[in-house]
């Protein structure tokens, strides 16, 4: 069953593996489950991570720096009682080189059914990567944005349609302060028709409650990558939390 | 032997054998089909070409002469030919490639255009572009690179280009690189143009396509010379590849002995290097999969190059791919072989190269030479940018 198919509004996070402290993941994950959370996209730090704003970038560095790795999440998520599901975020580079065989084998072990890379292209996942990925029965879930037309996104969706398809407003890296992530009216009818019944997510510049319910109004859900790992880093993640999520959520 | 298999065109997708590709978000997906496209249709469009030519002529001032040097070839033993790129307007192959991509642009009705550079030569062919057909432009330059190439910063600047600084990892042309993506993918109004045989398909044979005037020109000229087109062995310098593969390009398919050179750096077992390809594994970086230098971890690590030109962790897939089928046989170069290569050349030619193409001057030294061989080496490159670090050089000498 497709854990994204719910009928109530979902709300997602990114944290970055290793990030503030080496050792922070578990804590983490406890933390936002405990907080009503939906799922959480974890991410594995790349060292250039072309698609990402100086915030995500910075947590990826330090991340980096505290020692943080594939194998290391990996043993790191062993050690918590997951309850949600994960989505794991990364660039290709340090799971080709992990080996995507193998990193799709601990994904499955450790109940991991969702993967977003956001360098990999419909194009080359279907020549290159697909039978791979459905050997182990781990979802690619595709970004798409207002400028991808119909037919790439049905395709995309068929693709992603055991996972999610990943709306981000068209031009703009994750954490962008300038822009908003609001996609207009017409554009969500259309993709909304073109996706189908595959649950759809909005993300890259979400900061706040208002945010976010634009986000819920038009999608299945909202990711909400930079602004948390802002708070994160700044140690105001409760108030954070509760000042984004409705407020059934904060009475939990 | 002569290949069958022809190194420089890609599949449809961009591949050269395993390498290559267009490994970007989707968020580039648009911009990077727009291009596509228009250079599909510019390719054999008639007067996009003419007006190319006629930029190349009287603008550059090609076609770039092939020297026959008396010095090296007594010293090493060949008949030794320099394809003098140096001689180019604003003094190297760059400009060849951005004025190739400043024409499509314009077609493609783009007003703002962006741009990486390392060693500034790149920055300042693309200022020099844009300045020509009066765009906005916007170089991104690592910190470090702004300061060892200095004078190029201050060209840039006064032809009117806006040079920002990356200011993260390296600080190098690898991070340069990533902040203009970012920027592209934050303003898809940009047009990007990119400096070498690297990112995302179209652009490594599109800047090979730009840049393949050079070794169309070495073909005709050695006819004069030699009376015969096709040389023996054709050497050039590689940090992206751009004038190697422009240099390689009408050379694949026949018996040419074709020779990458990249920086050694301090040497290559020093952890100070940028020896891709002795280095490197397989690894996806800036929108192609190539041979890249990465940590235990798939992190990519810090080259270290005297030549900013050369200080890049990977290298363009239709290289990778090349070298990896061994149709191209790659050799380093350290930074001292190379300065020493440049001044053996200033004092015996008179010729002040780059320290990107000293590089490829350098490999004289590793290579046997039967008497009779045609050599070209392609000289990339001008001094000029360089004075600073030969000039600490000629102090630690004299
Ligand atoms: C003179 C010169 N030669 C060579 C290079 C290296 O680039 P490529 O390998 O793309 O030719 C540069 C780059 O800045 C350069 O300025």
């Amino acid at each position: 069953m497709n854990p994204f198919r719910k009928n109530n509004k979902q709300l997602s996070i990114f944290v970055t593996a290793g990030f503030p402290e080496l050792n922070a993941l578990p804590s983490q994950i406890e933390f936002s489950q405990s907080k009503g959370i939906d799922f959480i996209e974890v991410g594995i730090p790349f060292s250039d991570p072309m698609a990402d704003g100086p915030t995500i970038q910075e947590s990826s560095e330090i991340a980096l720096k505290n020692g943080m790795n594939v194998g290391l999440m990996f043993e790191q998520l062993a050690t918590v009682n997951v309850n949600i599901p994960l989505v794991i975020m990364s660039y290709f580079n340090p799971i080709m080189h992990y080996g995507l065989e193998r990193f799709l084998k601990q994904c499955k072990s450790c109940g991991i059914a969702h993967v977003i890379l956001p360098d990999i292209s419909m194009e080359v996942y279907k020549k290159l990567y697909r039978t791979t990925f459905e050997k182990y029965g781990v979802t690619l879930c595709f970004l798409i944005t207002p400028s991808t037309s119909s037919d790439r996104i049905s395709k995309m969706s068929s693709l992603s349609s055991n996972g999610f398809l990943y709306l981000v407003s068209s031009n703009m890296t994750t954490g962008n302060s300038v822009k908003s992530a609001s996609v207009s009216e017409e554009d969500v009818k259309r993709i909304r028709e073109a996706a189908g019944d595959t649950p759809m997510m909005i993300g890259f510049g979400i900061k706040s409650r208002g945010d976010v319910l634009e986000a819920q109004k038009n999608a299945d859900g909202a990711i909400i990558g930079s602004a948390y790992i802002r708070a994160l880093s700044e140690g105001r993640q409760e108030e954070f939390i509760s000042s984004v999520s409705s407020p059934e959520l904060q009475n939990l | 032997m002569i290949s069958t298999i022809d190194y420089k065109q890609p599949d449809e997708l961009g591949f050269y054998g395993d390498f290559g590709g267009a490994f970007i978000p989707e968020l580039l997906r648009p911009n990077v089909e727009e291009l596509n496209n228009a250079f599909l249709a510019m390719r054999d469009n008639a007067t996009f070409q003419e007006e190319f030519q006629d930029l190349l002529r009287n603008y550059v001032g090609r076609p770039s002469p092939l020297y026959y040097s008396q010095y090296l070839s007594e010293t090493y033993g060949a008949k030794i030919y320099l394809k003098r790129e140096d001689l180019n307007h604003t003094g190297s192959h760059k400009i060849n490639n951005a004025l190739g991509q400043i024409l499509l642009a314009q077609r493609m009705n783009k007003r703002k255009i962006i741009a990486e550079t390392g060693a500034g030569q790149h920055g300042v062919a693309t200022a020099t572009a844009c300045a020509l057909l009066k765009m906005e432009c916007i170089v991104f330059m690592g910190e470090k690179d702004m300061e060892r190439q200095a004078p190029n910063v201050q060209r840039m600047r006064m032809l009117g280009a806006t040079v920002i600084a990356a200011t993260s990892g390296s600080k190098t042309l690898k991070d340069a690189t990533n902040e203009a993506i970012r920027y592209w993918i934050n303003n898809p109004d940009a047009y990007y143009l990119i400096g070498s045989v690297v990112g995302p398909h179209p652009y490594p044979e599109m800047v090979a396509y730009f840049q393949s005037v050079i070794s169309q020109e070495i073909r005709s000229q050695l006819i004069e010379k030699e009376g015969k087109s096709v040389p023996d062995k054709v050497i050039a310098c590689v940090g992206g590849g751009s004038n190697a593969a422009g240099a390689f390009h009408h050379f694949y398919c026949e018996s040419t002995e074709l020779i990458a050179v990249e920086a050694g750096g301090m040497g290559v077992d020093s952890g100070k290097s940028a020896a891709t390809s002795a280095l490197g594994i397989d690894g996806v970086l800036h929108g192609s999969k190539t041979i890249l230098m990465q940590d235990e971890d798939g992190q990519v690590v810090e080259p270290h190059s005297i030549s900013a030109g050369l200080d890049y962790p990977g290298i363009g897939p239709e290289h990778a791919n090349a070298i990896r089928k061994e149709r191209t046989l790659a050799i380093n170069v350290t930074d001292q072989e190379a300065v020493d290569a440049a001044f053996e050349l200033t004092r015996n030619e008179g010729i002040i190269p780059a320290l990107e193409s000293a590089h490829a001057i350098a490999t004289l030294k590793k290579i046997n030479f039967k008497s009779d061989e045609i050599v070209v080496i392609n000289l990339s490159g001008r001094g000029d940018k360089d004075m600073s670090t030969y000039q600490k050089h000629y102090e630690s000498i004299s």
